[in-house]
């Protein structure tokens, strides 16, 4: 699903990334860890392709609109509700039984009674859970995945943890976090950065 | 067909957008009455009409790069641009979508900005009107390209205006041209043309501006 050979990412002067080799496949749960700076989301990035790489080999064979990503920032419109933000996604994304789907999303992580609030009014921890909403919208098939948990209260952690688990097995996951203790029992493989 | 819904959409989205934050909208509109007023002070008594038409198209295009400015402004502050981006869709829709809202708010600042001129300076034409909305196209075309790329930038107010204002230039031509000739079909056709180029060259370049 990735195959990425002696991947390496600059940005100018500044070498974010060097020598990354991995393969990912189909089903595999690959856990990145590594220190701030390190170039967990760059790597995530470039699989998205987000970025492209200053060096080496990288092949992703996933759709585009097969694809799940996480980032830093919720990707979402401030100014739209949170029906709004999902509704749009689900329409780019072609996503079948669209409106069953994000209230089925919505539901599942507690936004439901705010769904037609603003994103702009929302908690970190409640942007976070609606990113994930728009990330699982179309059940993509590889799922990038920075620093999931961020933001999120006890309970949206374990909401996030009865998803990764039902999911875990059915589609292949790149997640890149500081604390792998938490995620160390879903892990097939593992790439520290340095 | 599912291209279209894309745009639709994406530029629904915006039109949206703006209803709640309007941010650009009643700035352009702000500007355009303004500058036009200053305009109406600045000239002196008895100065041509030809001089008011040249100012009525600075007035325009600044009141455009006004309104371009804050085009992804929503995209580049919540970095939304990533999830546009990571859609299935044809990134030229984001494009296309984008461009669609930009002639909107050029087209309602212009309904208002032509009514002021005629109140200002003098009626307003047949041939102005068909410029001014040719016009709109190519800016539109353009500017939306322009500024998805100065959006990447950190200097993008000043990226912008630089980018955006030799390329209009074409488009100043035609439309004063349009506005003050005896022959304005030929301008009209300048115009139209540069629309049809510039919009191809756009549309088959933005996914380039908005991927590394």
């Amino acid at each position: 699903m990735i195959r990425a050979r002696a991947l390496e990412k600059r940005y100018g002067d500044t070498r974010i990334l060097r020598g990354v080799t991995l393969d990912v496949g189909s089903d595999d749960f690959l856990l990145v860890t590594g220190p701030n700076g390190s170039g967990k989301t760059t790597l995530l990035r470039l699989c998205a392709g987000l970025a492209a790489p200053t060096r080496g080999e990288l092949e992703v064979g996933v759709e585009r609109g097969r694809l799940g990503y996480l980032g830093h920032e919720p990707l979402v419109y401030r100014e739209l509700t949170a029906l709004e933000n999902l509704d749009l996604y689900g329409r780019l994304y072609r996503v079948p039984d669209r409106r069953e789907r994000t209230g089925m999303l919505l539901e599942r992580f507690g936004l439901w009674d705010v769904r037609h609030a603003r994103a702009g009014s929302f908690s970190r921890g409640m942007l976070q859970r609606l990113a994930l909403c728009r990330t699982l919208l179309h059940e993509p098939s590889l799922l990038l995945l920075d620093e999931p948990y961020s933001g999120l209260d006890d309970e949206g952690e374990q909401l996030l943890d009865r998803e990764l688990t039902e999911r875990a097995g059915r589609a292949s996951f790149v997640v890149a976090t500081h604390e792998p203790e938490r995620l160390e029992h879903f892990a097939s493989a593992r790439l520290a950065l340095v | 067909m599912t291209y279209f819904a894309d745009v639709g959409a994406l530029a629904r989205k915006d039109l949206l957008l703006e209803l709640r934050a309007r941010d650009t909208l009643p700035a352009m509109l702000l500007f355009v009455v303004s500058t036009l007023v200053v305009f109406h002070f600045v000239l002196p008594v008895g100065s041509s009409d030809l001089a008011a038409t040249g100012l009525l198209w600075v007035a325009l295009l600044f009141t455009a790069l006004l309104g371009l400015s804050r085009s992804f402004a929503a995209e580049r502050e919540q970095g939304v641009i990533d999830g546009l981006v990571l859609a299935p869709s044809d990134r030229s829709a984001i494009w296309l979508g984008k461009a669609l809202s930009i002639l909107a708010f050029l087209g309602l600042a212009e309904v208002i900005a032509l009514p002021a001129y005629a109140l200002f300076f003098k009626p307003v034409s047949a041939a102005l009107v068909g410029g001014v909305v040719l016009a709109d196209l190519g800016i539109a075309a353009v500017g939306t390209l322009l500024a998805a790329m100065a959006t990447a930038s950190r200097a993008r107010e000043l990226l912008l205006p630089l980018l955006f204002l030799p390329l209009a230039i074409p488009i100043v031509i035609g439309g004063v041209g349009a506005s003050v000739s005896a022959d304005p079909g030929r301008y009209l056709g300048l115009l139209g043309l540069y629309d049809a180029l510039f919009a191809i060259i756009c549309w088959a370049s933005f996914e380039y501006v908005v991927t590394e």
